[in-house]
């Protein structure tokens, strides 16, 4: 018997529940010489804004006990270029393609999502909170009234399903959840990183450039799988979980928490190859427990 | 083509107070290797996520030699490891030296090499068959200075004076009256800024392997960046990831 792995995220259909988190995937090109990307639930793509992003100084990265700080700042190409060369990319595979879109201002996340509109993208992920840019990014994903005010507005213009990724950097994750299910999300992804820094003992000074960065990475998985649990128990829409998943058996924590689908992050810099062992670790794990459906085991602790 | 493979080592030493060295075993990584390229080393202790970028220092039949400086907990385990223990490898990654076309059109190169940055220039100096000068910059302690001589002349600098001219890679070559038409060259940034400067002044190419700190090393998360003087044609921005679109760039194309 083979298990059944697909799960619907905002009517949109999964072969599995297994992504990879923005950011440290790109758009799938340089993971897709290790690994066949046919084989991914999704592809979540890096943030793009509607125009081409710098990002901060270096250094971008530093590695913590068990995970690691990143302070890339949102380099991006922009939307022409993303538009012309990642989206053609990423739809040549038979997977669900998930753009994450970045911005400064609402303006700029309206025009992003707009750009996409007419593109065969299948699902946005909205990104509010990032930590690593000082406007926009984070500051949409703080307030629960500013995370539900963007979301109404990305609600009014977008054309495909609207995944709202949501900060840990927060007091009360479920207001956040349940503010912007309110508004009008089709779907939650939790969680972005942790703000941290890490200080240079020898020569006395901050290491990174931008002076905090995002932890992620095995270090945060147990407030990741606290906040999806709190997440989902808290809302009806569907969650994404991740943060620190290195194996089948950390995904199927975040699942039983309540996710419906997990996506692989920093551990694909360790081994190209997690993201195809989680797949097939679930399946294993779904055959020894005579599991048949997916989801006949999401949220069920 | 990239290989991503558990290998074996071959063969390990310490060349200096802070310098390892270990050989490993991969027939196809060795046949695809170019210098300037390096080795994702992925460290055994699972609690160091990412890999350690090290330069290929040698490519010896269907072995990779790897040579470099202990600075934190990962390249420490990466000198306890012995002969016959496994590791976890991707390469070769980066650009490398275009070595055809600096054998095409040149006639004199210099070869720069400062501290850690020394080990790249020694597989770039055997495959190179123009006339060629070996400086190689060091604080007190030598190292790999005598697995050059076979390939050129080798002149020494050192900071302390105790080995060839007192000061760095630039003294040596005033010292010694060189005329080249390129230069190449990696070590820390400024000795490759000082290169910069001379070659720009002599109007020649200077042919550099640039260090950043990295994360996946394959150029998907853009940690490793440096700053381009024209718009890169992958990141739109004046930005190029070092792993993927170097390490080995010509110094007009960079500011450092």
């Amino acid at each position: 018997m083979t298990p059944d792995m697909e799960v619907e995220i905002a009517g949109v259909k999964w072969k599995n529940p297994v992504t990879v988190a923005s950011g440290t995937f790109g758009s799938g090109m340089e993971y897709g010489e290790f690994i066949d990307l046919n084989r991914l639930g999704a592809i979540t793509s890096k943030g793009v804004a509607i125009e081409p992003w710098e990002g901060n100084g270096t250094p971008r990265v530093a590695e913590t006990p068990s995970g690691m700080l990143n302070a890339i700042g949102l380099q991006n190409p922009g939307m022409e270029v993303f538009r012309n060369r990642d989206i053609p990319f990423m739809k040549k595979y038979d997977t669900v393609a998930v753009v994450n879109v970045v911005g400064k201002s609402t303006e700029e996340y309206i025009q992003a999502v707009e750009a996409l509109g007419d593109t065969d993208v299948d699902m946005l992920e909205i990104n509010i909170s990032c930590p690593n840019v000082k406007e926009g990014g984070i500051a949409f994903g703080t307030d629960k009234n500013v995370a539900a005010a963007l979301t109404k507005e990305i609600k009014a213009h977008a054309k495909q399903p609207v995944i709202m990724k949501l900060s840990p950097n927060v007091t009360s994750i479920t207001e956040m959840a349940k503010a912007v299910e309110d508004a009008g999300a089709d779907a939650i992804s939790l969680i972005n990183t942790v703000t941290g820094m890490k200080i240079d003992v020898e020569r006395q000074s901050i290491f990174l450039a931008n002076k905090t960065g995002g932890l992620s990475g095995p270090a945060i998985r147990p407030i990741a799988v606290r906040m999806v649990y709190e997440a989902s128990h808290s809302v009806k829409i569907p969650v994404i979980g991740m943060g620190g998943i290195t194996c089948a058996e950390d995904a199927l924590e975040f699942i039983l928490a309540g996710a419906t689908a997990v996506s692989v992050g920093t551990a694909s810099f360790n081994n190209p190859y997690t993201a195809i062992e989680v797949i097939d670790g679930i399946r294993d794990y779904m055959v020894r427990k005579n599991i048949n459906s997916i989801k006949d085991i999401i949220g069920i602790v | 083509m990239l290989f991503h493979e558990n290998v074996e080592i071959t063969k390990k030493s310490r060349l200096s107070s802070d310098i390892y060295e270990i050989y490993f075993k991969s027939e196809s990584i060795a046949k695809a290797a170019k210098p300037g390229q390096f080795i994702n080393v992925y460290i055994n202790d699972d609690s160091k996520l990412l890999p350690r970028p090290i330069s290929i220092c040698e490519v010896k039949n269907d072995e990779i030699r790897l040579d470099f400086r202990v600075v934190g907990a990962g390249t420490s385990e990466m000198a306890s490891y012995e002969v016959g223990d496994k590791i976890t490898v991707t390469g070769p990654i980066g650009n490398g030296y275009d070595v055809d076309y600096i054998n095409n059109n040149f006639k004199h190169i210099v070869l720069f090499g400062g501290g850690i940055g020394i080990p790249p220039m020694l597989e770039l100096s055997k495959r190179i068959n123009i006339e060629k000068t070996v400086i190689l910059g060091y604080r007190d302690e030598l190292f790999l200075n005598e697995d050059f001589k076979d390939y050129g002349n080798v002149i020494i600098a050192s900071e302390s004076g105790e080995w060839g001219t007192k000061g760095n890679v630039l003294n040596a070559f005033d010292e010694h009256e060189i005329t080249a038409d390129v230069f190449a060259g990696c070590g820390p940034k400024v000795m490759l800024n000082a290169i910069k400067n001379v070659a720009v002044q002599k109007n020649i190419p200077f042919f550099m392997s640039l260090e950043e700190r990295m994360a996946c090393g394959v150029g998907a998360c853009l940690a490793c960046v440096c700053k381009t003087t024209s718009k890169d044609a992958h990141s739109n921005v004046n930005n190029a990831r070092v792993c993927v679109d170097g390490p080995v760039f010509e110094a007009k194309e960079v500011e450092l």
